[in-house]
């Protein structure tokens, strides 16, 4: 194969823009930015590992069945981690969000981290949604039939029917996982491309100026 | 199961502002999040010492 068809194959260009964008060194670095020594830039990785924490004990939940954790007491334990696990998941990535917000973290060309930020937030309250409608008891049953009358009215209970038990589990162990799993994704290289955003008053030290 | 076990079957208790309602638990929780926040700001990072050279 010569090297001009080489160039001009897809592979050849995703190969040379990643390693253009995002090389190793960046991707798995070893130093930060002496600004980034705050508690306020380790809610980003809190809620990541919070995330870890929820989808191994979903895993064990949707192996083991709501007969299991419903009534043995590890199964009631793994049930509680999954629950308490989601509350520190939207703990930790509001209070990112807010640090984020209060930085501009869209500056230096980081829009598209802003939004896919945005993104897995929205995305989460669904799936979090979801996981309420399928706990097999009477407060998902009350959840429900509340509101499916909120989507009714707006037109989209015939595709989405929250009292569909079946469409529910699959949306929320299956579907909006994926879509999750695959925007953090996007979310953690983006940030690893172009770095963690420096504070508003930060000076360019090569350059002298303001970031 | 205990005085937790108890209380999270309770039945939730709400507050009133006019038209703004909100339940005890949510308020207890966005007030969670914004000390996090604060003490997040103000509290010394370990091994964050002004002047040392960092890369």
């Amino acid at each position: 194969m010569s090297a001009d068809i080489e160039k001009e194959m897809w592979t050849s260009k995703l190969r040379k823009g990643w390693q253009k964008n995002l090389p190793i060194e960046k991707l798995l670095p070893d130093t930060q930015p002496a600004y980034v020594a705050s508690w306020i830039y380790l809610f980003g990785v809190a809620t990541l590992a919070a995330l870890g924490v929820i989808v191994a004990s979903g895993l064990v939940l949707s192996f083991e069945g709501a007969s299991w954790y419903h009534y043995s007491s590890v199964g009631h334990f793994v049930n509680s981690m999954h629950f308490w696990s989601v509350q520190f998941f939207f703990i930790f990535m509001v209070v990112h969000l807010w640090g984020k917000f209060w930085m501009a973290a869209w500056r230096g060309r980081r829009l598209l981290t802003w939004i896919t930020g945005a993104l897995a937030f929205v995305g989460s309250i669904a799936t979090a949604f979801t996981g309420y409608l399928i706990q097999t008891n009477f407060d998902s049953q009350w959840i429900s039939y509340e509101a499916k009358d909120g989507f009714n009215s707006v037109g989209i209970g015939s595709r989405f029917n929250v009292t569909n038990f079946g469409q529910m589990i699959l949306l929320h162990v299956a579907f909006l996982p994926v879509i999750i799993g695959v925007i953090t994704l996007i979310h953690v290289l983006l940030v690893r491309a172009k770095g963690v955003v420096p504070p508003i008053d930060a000076f360019n030290n090569e350059l002298g100026e303001r970031k | 199961m205990g005085i937790f076990h108890h209380f999270m079957n309770l039945k939730a208790v709400y507050i009133h502002w006019g038209w703004f309602q909100i339940s005890i638990t949510n308020l207890l929780v966005i007030l969670f999040m914004l000390v996090l926040f604060g003490l997040a700001l103000v509290l010394p990072f370990p091994g964050n010492k002004k002047g040392k050279d960092q890369k």
